[in-house]
């Protein structure tokens, strides 16, 4: 074990002499912790340590909210991690106004990021007055609807192809003893959910004239109106799904327990950890089936500003590597996300991943909710929808109260 | 003489029962014995989860005892669940949670002992006052310091190392204990106080000579909260520490939460009781002390 | 652990004679510094900063930019926050309640003489070892319907047994309840305890002579005896009731719905997940509010009843 380690050292010193020498540790911090984001995070990890640094592991469990506090702190105590897993969009607009965060623009113009991150947008959630602050690793979309084929072949019809369909042969599972819908009970997969309902019923310019320009009267509207109605439909084909945590809901489809799940495409490492084959195992239908597109949301990296020298380069590195192309190949197949980047060989990827990049290529994307409205909005509407999802409120009641906080949304 | 006092204090006042088998035996074993299946069910249902394996989970029983005891869930736990890509379980936090602990309590328990005291025996002006802010500050929810203590950890240039966590582990356990040790000193005969000083011995003399070799059970109760409290911390230590000094709650927590396909419940239940281990062990060991040492810093005074 | 004042003149041992009242009794002001540090800088001067930003819209980092009462209005009108209210009143009320029953009724069966009295006791106080993470863990596991309690029942042939508290809106807090009490009534029992066992022996001998039952002694006579007992164990519940959060995070994290919230868990999700401190720091400074209007009447009691004594 000893031996193989130094024999390693060694390999890797005789080898890259130069980066040996430069060999740093960074504490890299994330929430990354279902089976699928530990493999996409070891692949990160297993890079950087053969460049000659050494990934030190800041994992924190429970999401985001969990996660966040303590990545906040620390950035604040003046002690921060060396990078750090945050979602872009306005989440860190401040801390980059405090000062607090490396400013990346130097590496970013000379390995021209601006031409090889595909969609714009996502460099464009890293840049504050045209500095670039942030590496974007991936693109997550959360128009996706999983379909496990075993629980509808158990009841005896066809594997849907739109929301239309997976209404019509809701009943059908139920009858087999199948839950329809796996719905985990936490606001923001409901939250999600929901979003993807609006764009896939209501449609994109509906849902981009509530979010993006917080027109409360289009969410008081009949467009919103017919997606509530669905909801509570939706909320009758859950009512079975006990469980919390999103993956454990994905679990459910996997196992066929349940007929499908909406949720975002990080579904699909779970289902990848557990052997199973798009396509043949499970169906995807990127929104909904009802319409070819998805939003562009992400995770990105950010690296807070550090007295150290040898670790802001060490903090250049990783993000040069985080954009590289080996990097954003390996990550991407096990996370179940779309690469940054167009230019790289993904025919690896399965049956939804091609659907996805397809739909990317072919320019069928939509800004995100996270880019749109503020966490503390976000967190209102995700109150508003766990009450919704856990009891009995009626379409119209939770029509106008979403209505009221988008109205108050900054 | 306090130490034989104390000691009577914890044996039974009660009249003494008639006959073993009365009425009113009967029921009050009849009611211990019945609350004590409430407390004791979780207990049971930790250990019996604990040894099953994922199958036999599924079935659906928490009460049934394993059909086939396996103590791989244990191993896993200890030294095999995965976060994020570490997968070397609850041990990696052990001994930091142990590096932890120990300061803490020596540093927070000398604290609250001269607090106490200073204010049984040395009332200066504004000592009560400051006392009755300390016992507000037991009120706070700890989450609403989180900010200020980040910042002031920040100016005393301790933020991220284990003396700042130390740090905040006595100001937190301050309250309470700084109030164990005030009653309980205040409960020590006046006359040896009085003595001492007849004597010509001050402050700390007297501290270090008289008050010290007599509060053992304040003592005992003392450690035995704080290491409840540190050892079961996860909030601070998950803020004020990295990854390399992390207790095992963040490890805990991070084997609880990260659910890799289904939650594997024996192994959760088996962190828990690992996690659990150090202030079970001391609860179950200190016993008869830890009564006696409440029934002088909290009846007293 | 009752807070209770001696007369002040015969402790104050400070030497007579000394010309400045600042050096008068130096070796218990310097030793006492670490405690005036904490109570002045981190508690007041932590609070103070706290309710000072709540009247800011500060997001994700406090700035002083300031909105007035803003966030107070706001706070008011979230329904999550009235909900939060209600249910940390239920919980209280019923904890406090039942604690100290339980707790006293507890206390006085082990008094009885009783064998395996160490037994007993170890039994009710080891959950109090546990963090809450793991008693609410536990207990929700023991209260799923689907393999926990209920399950069990039903397999026993009582088909129609439902036993599900944690699925249902209305009954969700009775079940963060039963786990709260199950953690914490041990050490009130252990208190009470202790405070039995500092009851004159003669007590019981005039309550005998006067032929006054057991049940009644212990209700009539020995009660009202343990006032600083009593009010020792509600200062130490009530501690425990304002901060209820991991219990309710890690045995239903506020759910079903919105069912189950709390105040301290709505402190934290705007502070952190929301990003919105100022919404944070105006709830933190209510319930800061709510432990002073409770405290000021105890501290009233303490304090002011002993000078007219």
């Amino acid at each position: 074990m000893y031996l193989k380690r130094i024999m390693a050292a060694l390999a890797v010193s005789a080898a890259l002499p130069m980066a040996a020498s430069h060999a740093t540790d960074l504490e890299v911090t994330h929430w990354w912790t279902s089976g699928g984001e530990a493999a996409a995070v070891s692949e990160l990890a297993k890079a950087f340590d053969a460049s000659g640094d050494k990934w030190v592991d800041g994992a924190i469990a429970g999401g985001g909210g969990t996660a966040r506090p303590v990545i906040i702190s620390r950035i604040l105590g003046g002690d921060p991690m060396g990078a750090t897993q945050l979602n872009h969009g306005r989440q860190a607009e401040e801390l980059i106004e405090a000062g607090l965060l490396t400013d990346l623009t130097e590496i970013a113009e000379k390995e021209g990021w601006k031409d090889i991150v595909n969609p714009p947008s996502l460099l464009e959630s890293c840049t504050l007055d045209g500095r670039i602050y942030c590496a974007p690793i991936n693109i997550h979309s959360w128009q996706w609807i999983w379909l496990s084929n075993a629980a509808y072949e158990q009841a005896g019809v066809p594997v849907p192809t739109n929301w239309e369909e997976f209404v019509a042969a809701a009943p059908n599972l139920k009858e087999a003893g199948i839950v329809p819908l796996a719905m985990g009970k936490q606001g923001w997969q409901q939250n999600g959910a929901f979003g993807v309902m609006v764009v896939a019923i209501a449609g994109v310019d509906a849902w981009k004239k509530v979010n993006v320009e917080k027109d409360a009267e289009t969410a008081r509207g009949p467009e919103y109106a017919k997606v509530f109605e669905a909801a509570v439909k939706a909320r009758e084909f859950a009512a079975d799904s006990n469980v919390q945590d999103w993956n454990q809901a994905t679990n459910m489809v996997i196992t066929g327990k349940a007929g499908g799940q909406i949720m975002g495409d990080w579904a699909q490492g779970e289902f990848q950890v557990a052997g199973k084959v798009a396509g043949k195992d499970y169906t995807c239908l990127p929104g909904l089936g009802n319409n070819q597109i998805l939003d562009t949301a992400g995770d990105a990296f950010y690296f807070p500003k550090v007295d150290n020298a040898e670790t802001t380069e060490a903090q250049m590195r990783l993000a040069s590597l985080l954009i590289s192309k080996e990097v954003q190949v390996a990550f991407n197949l096990k996370k179940g996300s779309l690469p940054i980047r167009g230019d790289v060989d993904l025919s690896a990827a399965n049956d939804c991943m091609q659907k996805g990049l397809k739909i990317l290529a072919d320019g069928g994307i939509m800004p995100s909710g996270d880019q749109n409205l503020t966490p503390d909005t976000t967190t209102q509407i995700e109150d508003l929808m766990a009450e919704f999802w856990s009891g009995d409120m009626s379409a119209a009641d939770a029509q106008s109260r979403y209505a009221e906080i988008i109205e108050s949304a900054e | 003489m306090v130490d034989s006092a104390l000691n009577n204090a914890a044996e039974p006042r009660g009249p003494k029962p008639k006959r073993a088998f009365s009425r009113a035996n009967i029921f009050i074993y009849g009611t211990l014995l019945l609350v004590s299946i409430y407390y004791l069910l979780p207990l049971y249902v930790m250990i019996v989860t604990s040894l099953k394996g994922m199958p036999e989970i599924r079935l659906g029983n928490v009460f049934g005892p394993p059909l086939e005891p396996t103590f791989q869930p244990w191993i896993k736990a200890w030294a095999e669940a995965c976060t994020g890509i570490n997968c070397d379980g609850l041990s990696r936090g052990f001994w930091n949670s142990v590096k932890i602990l120990i300061p803490s309590i020596v540093l927070s328990i000398l604290i609250a002992s001269v607090n106490g005291y200073a204010l049984a025996n040395w009332k200066f002006k504004g000592s009560e006052t400051f006392f009755t802010i300390l016992i507000i500050g037991a009120f706070i929810p700890y989450q609403t310091m989180l900010y200020p203590i980040v910042i002031m950890l920040r100016e005393i240039k301790l933020m991220g190392s284990i003396w700042g966590l130390v740090l905040v582990h006595t100001v937190f356990g301050m309250p309470i204990l700084t109030l164990l040790f005030r009653n309980y000193f205040t409960s020590i005969p006046e006359e040896l106080f009085k003595a001492a000083r007849v004597d010509g011995a001050g402050f700390w003399g007297i501290y270090f000579k008289i008050m010290l070799p007599m509060s053992l059970p304040i003592f005992v109760v003392a450690i035995i909260l704080q290491v409840t409290g540190i050892w079961n911390d996860f909030l601070f230590g998950v803020i004020y520490t990295k990854p390399d000094t992390y207790p095992m709650t963040v490890q805990l927590n991070n084997i609880v939460n990260s659910v890799q396909g289904v939650k594997e419940y024996n192994v959760n239940m088996a962190a828990t009781l690992l996690t659990g281990l150090v202030p079970l062990v001391i609860y179950f060991i200190s016993g008869k002390l830890f009564v006696r040492g409440i029934a002088a810093g909290a009846v007293k005074g | 652990m009752s807070v209770t004042t001696e007369p002040s003149a015969a402790r104050d041992h400070a030497p007579v004679g000394k010309p400045n009242p600042l050096f008068k009794n130096l070796s218990a002001k310097l030793a006492s510094i670490p405690m005036i540090i904490t109570a002045l800088v981190v508690f007041v001067g932590g609070t103070t900063w706290t309710v000072v930003y709540s009247f800011t819209n500060s997001k994700l980092l406090p700035r002083a930019n300031f909105v007035g009462l803003d966030q107070y209005e706001r706070l008011w009108s979230t329904r999550r926050w009235m909900v939060s209210i209600e249910n940390l009143a239920i919980y209280g009320i019923c904890s406090m309640i039942l604690t100290l029953i339980i707790g006293f009724t507890l206390a006085a069966l082990l008094d009885r003489k009783i064998r395996f009295e160490n037994t007993f006791r170890t039994i009710f106080l080891y959950p109090f070892a546990l963090s809450f993470i793991v008693t609410g863990l536990t207990w929700q596991w023991i209260l799923n319907p689907d393999f926990g309690l209920q399950n069990v029942v039903r397999n026993w042939g009582w088909e129609s047994f439902a036993f599900n508290p944690l699925n249902d809106p209305n009954t969700v807090i009775f079940g963060i309840l039963i786990a709260g009490i199950w953690q914490g009534s041990g050490l009130i029992m252990c208190i009470m305890l202790a405070g039995l066992r500092g009851i004159d022996e003669d007590i019981w001998k005039a309550a005998r002579v006067d032929g006054i039952g057991t049940v009644k002694t212990y209700l009539r006579i020995i009660l009202p005896m343990m006032r600083p007992v009593i009010i020792t164990s509600l200062v130490l519940i009530a501690s425990g009731i304002i901060k209820l959060y991991d219990l309710v995070v890690a045995q239903t994290n506020g759910g079903p719905g919105i069912a189950s919230e709390v105040p301290a868990k709505y402190v934290i999700n705007y502070m952190f997940r929301a990003q919105n401190l100022g919404q944070g720091f105006a709830a933190s400074t209510m319930m800061l509010v709510s432990v002073i209007i409770i405290l000021i009447p105890w501290a009233y009691l303490e304090f002011g009843g002993r000078k007219r004594g």
